[in-house]
């Protein structure tokens, strides 16, 4: 178990430190909100359905593959069931979580609302429940706030706006999840991991509906942790 | 008909948001479990790499954001500060565009 006896305090400059690149996390992908609400309008949601995405499913894999399967000429219920799909990720994250950031009661229900991607990444590795607490609520309210500003700017703006490829967002979410994953490349099994699970991906990017390619890569996850036995202490960060 | 389906899945995916952080935490304690939930984030995070950077509908592209990724990497390397490392990249591939 990583919830090992917590260090007595967390210190001020290591909390400052969690929320300073918490922010930056924060900041990026909370602006890349402006993509969605102007992509949804463009679907043919309205600007009431586009915010009320954000504001109630609130996890952009899944808002991006719902509003794409409407685009595309899907039917409601199955964008919504693609959305689900894609969901099922947070719950793994949140089997992970769980046991580090030890909330209970209506502060873990509050707290579900905010388990994402990138709030996840950002506590997962965390030495204590304290550390990983600050960074987990600092990163999912920051993006809770700023994705749904640019949600609504997005989608009043609409096409006006302009394309958010011109500023390089695109490139920049992808970077935030590489620096994301960087930490957790420690150790053989984990690269192995990660460049089967990238190739899967890829190799499903072709043949299957939006979404679907990160959640087959998962199925790498699975495999590996079964079948990959040896010392964990070896294979331990 | 959009909106039964927008709160639907809106209320499902909070649900199961909320499902993950309440599994009793014995189950964690079985090795097999740690060990998959430890891989899922490496294993989703990388694909989501890949489909962010490659990705454009059902292609596969090298593109600007490639480009930017590669700065991304290098930036990593020399263990720049995260926030230096996204804008980094969003930057290559925002003047990449340009010319």
């Amino acid at each position: 178990m990583r919830a090992d006896p917590d260090p007595p305090v967390l210190t001020a400059q290591a909390r400052s430190a969690i929320i300073r690149d918490s922010l930056a996390v924060g900041l990026a992908t909370g602006t890349y909100g402006v993509s969605f609400g102007a992509v949804s309008v463009a679907a043919g949601l309205s600007i009431a359905q586009t915010c009320a995405l954000s504001l109630v499913m609130f996890t952009g894999a899944s808002q991006f593959a719902f509003i794409g399967v409407l685009a595309a000429g899907g039917a409601p219920l199955s964008g919504a069931f693609t959305a689900l799909l894609l969901g099922t990720r947070n719950t793994l994250y949140g089997l992970r979580l769980a046991p580090l950031l030890a909330w209970s009661g209506w502060r873990r229900a509050a707290a579900a609302h905010l388990l994402i991607d990138e709030s996840t990444a950002m506590s997962v590795t965390r030495p204590s429940t304290a550390a990983a607490r600050v960074g987990f609520l600092t990163t999912g309210l920051s993006i809770f706030v700023l994705w749904n500003l640019a949600t609504l700017g997005g989608a009043v703006a609409g096409a006006a706006m302009g394309d958010p490829r011109t500023y390089g967002l695109d490139a920049a979410v992808g970077a935030a999840f590489l620096a994301l994953l960087w930490p957790r490349l420690d150790n053989v099994r984990s690269r192995l991991v990660a460049i089967l699970a990238a190739a899967v991906a890829l190799g499903m990017v072709p043949l299957s509906p939006a979404g679907v390619p990160v959640l087959a890569a998962g199925g790498v996850a699975l495999l590996a942790g079964v079948l990959w036995r040896t010392s964990d202490a070896q294979a331990a960060r | 008909m959009i909106w039964t389906a927008v709160l639907l899945a809106g209320v499902g995916c909070y649900l199961l948001k909320l499902a993950g952080l309440s599994v009793p935490a014995h189950v964690l304690e079985r090795p097999v479990v740690e060990r998959v939930a430890d891989l899922i984030p490496v294993a989703l995070l990388a694909a989501l790499v890949a489909v962010q950077v490659v990705g454009r509908g059902h292609d596969l592209v090298l593109d600007a954001r490639a480009a930017a990724l590669g700065v991304a990497v290098l930036l990593l390397l020399v263990r720049a500060p995260f926030l230096v490392v996204v804008f980094g990249a969003a930057l290559v591939a925002a003047l990449l565009r340009l010319f």
